[in-house]
C-alpha cells in the first residue's frame, strides 16, 4: 500500500504539472499521438476491409494477415523500425499504424459478413444499386462490429504508445523509463496509473458507443447476436 | 545473418527464458479459467462480475501491468514470476469469456438427455460439457497462446530477460539482424505453440478432425 501512496503523492505534486514533460501535456500528447495513428490506420483499413466485406474477395489474405499479425511483438517492431528511420517520431507512428490495421480491418469486413444475406437480397430486390446497398444498409448495420474493432485498435495504440516511449520522447511512456533510469519507483507507478486509468476512460468510452450503435440497429435485420456483443 | 550463425547460442539461451516465461501462464490460464468460466455460466449473479473484470483487466496495457503488479505482490520487477503472473491474469482475462460462451452453447437437450439416462452432475461436466465444449475452448487457447508469446517480450525493457531482449539489445548496439532474429523467432516460437496445441486437440477429440473450423481462430484448420 505504501507503494500507491507514494505514488499518488507523485501524481498530486504541483511540481509535475508545470514546467517541460509536466502530466497534462504528456497526456496530450499520448492522446493526440493514439488519435493520428488511428486516423491513418482507419484512412487505410476502413476502406479495405469496406471492399473485401462487400465483394468477399481478399478475404484469406485479410484472414492470414490479422492473424500473422498478432503472434507480431510490438516491441520488435518498434525497434526495427526505429534502426530503419533513425530515432524520433516517424518510427513509432509508423510501427503503431500498422499495428492499428488488422483490428480495424478485421472490424470492417466481419461487420459486413455478419448481416443475415435476405436482407442484403431484400435491398437489391427493391432496386438498390451496389453503392445504395453498402451506404445504406451494410455500413450502418456494420457500424457495431467495425467500433468493436476501433476499440481492440485503440486500446493496442494506447499501449504501445507507452511502449513507443523506449525509442522516442513521446506519450506517458516517458515516467515509465524515466523512472526505470533513475530507480524512482514512485514516478514509474504513478506514470502506469495514468496510463491505464487513460485505458479505462476509453474502454468505457467505446462501449457506450457500442450500445449506441447497436441500439440503432433495427432488430429484425437479422444481426447475428453471437456476433455483436 | 552473419550475426545469426555467430550468435546462435544467444538466441537459443533466449529462445529457452521465453519457454520459462510463458508455458506456465499458458497452463496455469485453461487451469483457472475453466473452473471460474464454469461459476460464470452457471450463476447468473458472478456472470456479470467475472466477464466485466476480465474485459477491464485485458483493457490495461502490458507494461504499466507489469510495474504495477509488484506493488500488489510483491515480487520485484525483475523477477521472471512478476511476468508470468501478469500474463496468466491477460491470458484469463481472455479466457474466461471463452469458456463461459462455449459451455453455454453446449446444446440444452443434450444435457438433458445425459441427466436423463443418470449421469451424474459431475459426469455431466467431464463427459458432456467439457467435451462438446473442447472446440471452442482450444480455438481460445490457441489465441491465448500466440498473444502470451509475443506479450512475454515486452518484459525485456524492465528487465525480464527473453527473446525481447533480443530487440532492446538490438536497438542499442544498433544490431538489425538481431531484431530480426528476435522477431523470427517470437513468430516462430507463436506457430510452435499454435500447432502443439492444434496437435493436442486432435489427440483428445479425434471425432474434430472432419468438423469446420471456428471463427474464432481467423486461421485455416487443416482439416
Amino acid at each position: 500500500m505504501t507503494f500507491f501512496i507514494a505514488a499518488l503523492a507523485w501524481l498530486a505534486d504541483p511540481a509535475h504539472y508545470s514546467g517541460p514533460g509536466n502530466i497534462p501535456s504528456r497526456l496530450l500528447e499520448h492522446l493526440g499521438f493514439t488519435l493520428v495513428t488511428l486516423v491513418f490506420a482507419s484512412a487505410i483499413a476502413i476502406p479495405a476491409g469496406y471492399y473485401i466485406g462487400h465483394t468477399g474477395r481478399g478475404r484469406r489474405l485479410a484472414i492470414l494477415v490479422t492473424g500473422a499479425l498478432r503472434a507480431l511483438p510490438t516491441l520488435g517492431l518498434l525497434t526495427l523500425v526505429a534502426l530503419w528511420v533513425g530515432i524520433g517520431l516517424d518510427a513509432p507512428y509508423v510501427a503503431l499504424t500498422i499495428l492499428a490495421i488488422p483490428p480495424i480491418l478485421a472490424g470492417a469486413y466481419t461487420g459486413f459478413e455478419a448481416i443475415d444475406r435476405t436482407t442484403i437480397d431484400a435491398a437489391t430486390a427493391m432496386g438498390m444499386s451496389g453503392g445504395q446497398v453498402v451506404r445504406k444498409v451494410e455500413v450502418p448495420l456494420g457500424l457495431p462490429l467495425l467500433i468493436g474493432g476501433l476499440r481492440s485498435a485503440t486500446l493496442q495504440v494506447i499501449a504501445t504508445a507507452t511502449l513507443a516511449a523506449y525509442i522516442a520522447d513521446v506519450g506517458l511512456g516517458r515516467y515509465l523509463f524515466e523512472g526505470l533510469k533513475t530507480r524512482n519507483y514512485d514516478e514509474m507507478l504513478g506514470g502506469s496509473i495514468l496510463v491505464i486509468l487513460l485505458a479505462l476512460v476509453l474502454e468505457g468510452l467505446f462501449a457506450g458507443a457500442t450500445r449506441l450503435a447497436l441500439r440503432m440497429v433495427p432488430p429484425a435485420t437479422g444481426l447475428l447476436p453471437e456476433l455483436t456483443r | 545473418m552473419n550475426w545469426v550463425w555467430v550468435n546462435l547460442d544467444v538466441v537459443a539461451g533466449r529462445t529457452l527464458d521465453h519457454l520459462v516465461l510463458t508455458v506456465p501462464p499458458i497452463i496455469l490460464t485453461f487451469l483457472i479459467a475453466v473452473p471460474l468460466g464454469t461459476i460464470a455460466r452457471r450463476y447468473r449473479a458472478t456472470r456479470g462480475v467475472i466477464l466485466t473484470a476480465g474485459g477491464l483487466l485485458y483493457a490495461i496495457p502490458s507494461l504499466p501491468l507489469f510495474i504495477v503488479l509488484p506493488a500488489i505482490v510483491g515480487t520485484s520487477t525483475r523477477s521472471p514470476l512478476n511476468l508470468i503472473i501478469a500474463l496468466t491474469l491477460y491470458g484469463v482475462a481472455l479466457m474466461v469469456r471463452v469458456v463461459a460462451d462455449a459451455l453455454a452453447s453446449v446444446d440444452h437437450g443434450v444435457r438433458q438427455s445425459a441427466i436423463g439416462v443418470g449421469f451424474s452432475p459431475g459426469s455431466v461436466f467431464w463427459r458432456v460439457d467439457l467435451p462438446l465444449a473442447g472446440p471452442v475452448l482450444l480455438a481460445g487457447m490457441r489465441v491465448v497462446a500466440v498473444s502470451t508469446v509475443s506479450l512475454a517480450t515486452v518484459g525485456a525493457v524492465i528487465g525480464v530477460q527473453g527473446l525481447g531482449s533480443l530487440f532492446t539489445d538490438g536497438f542499442q548496439r544498433g544490431i538489425q539482424e538481431e531484431i530480426i532474429a528476435g522477431i523470427v523467432a517470437t513468430v516462430l516460437l507463436a506457430l510452435v505453440f499454435d500447432q502443439a496445441l492444434v496437435g493436442l486437440g486432435r489427440l483428445l477429440m479425434p471425432w474434430q478432425r472432419a468438423q469446420a473450423p471456428s471463427a474464432l481462430t481467423h486461421r485455416r484448420h487443416p482439416a
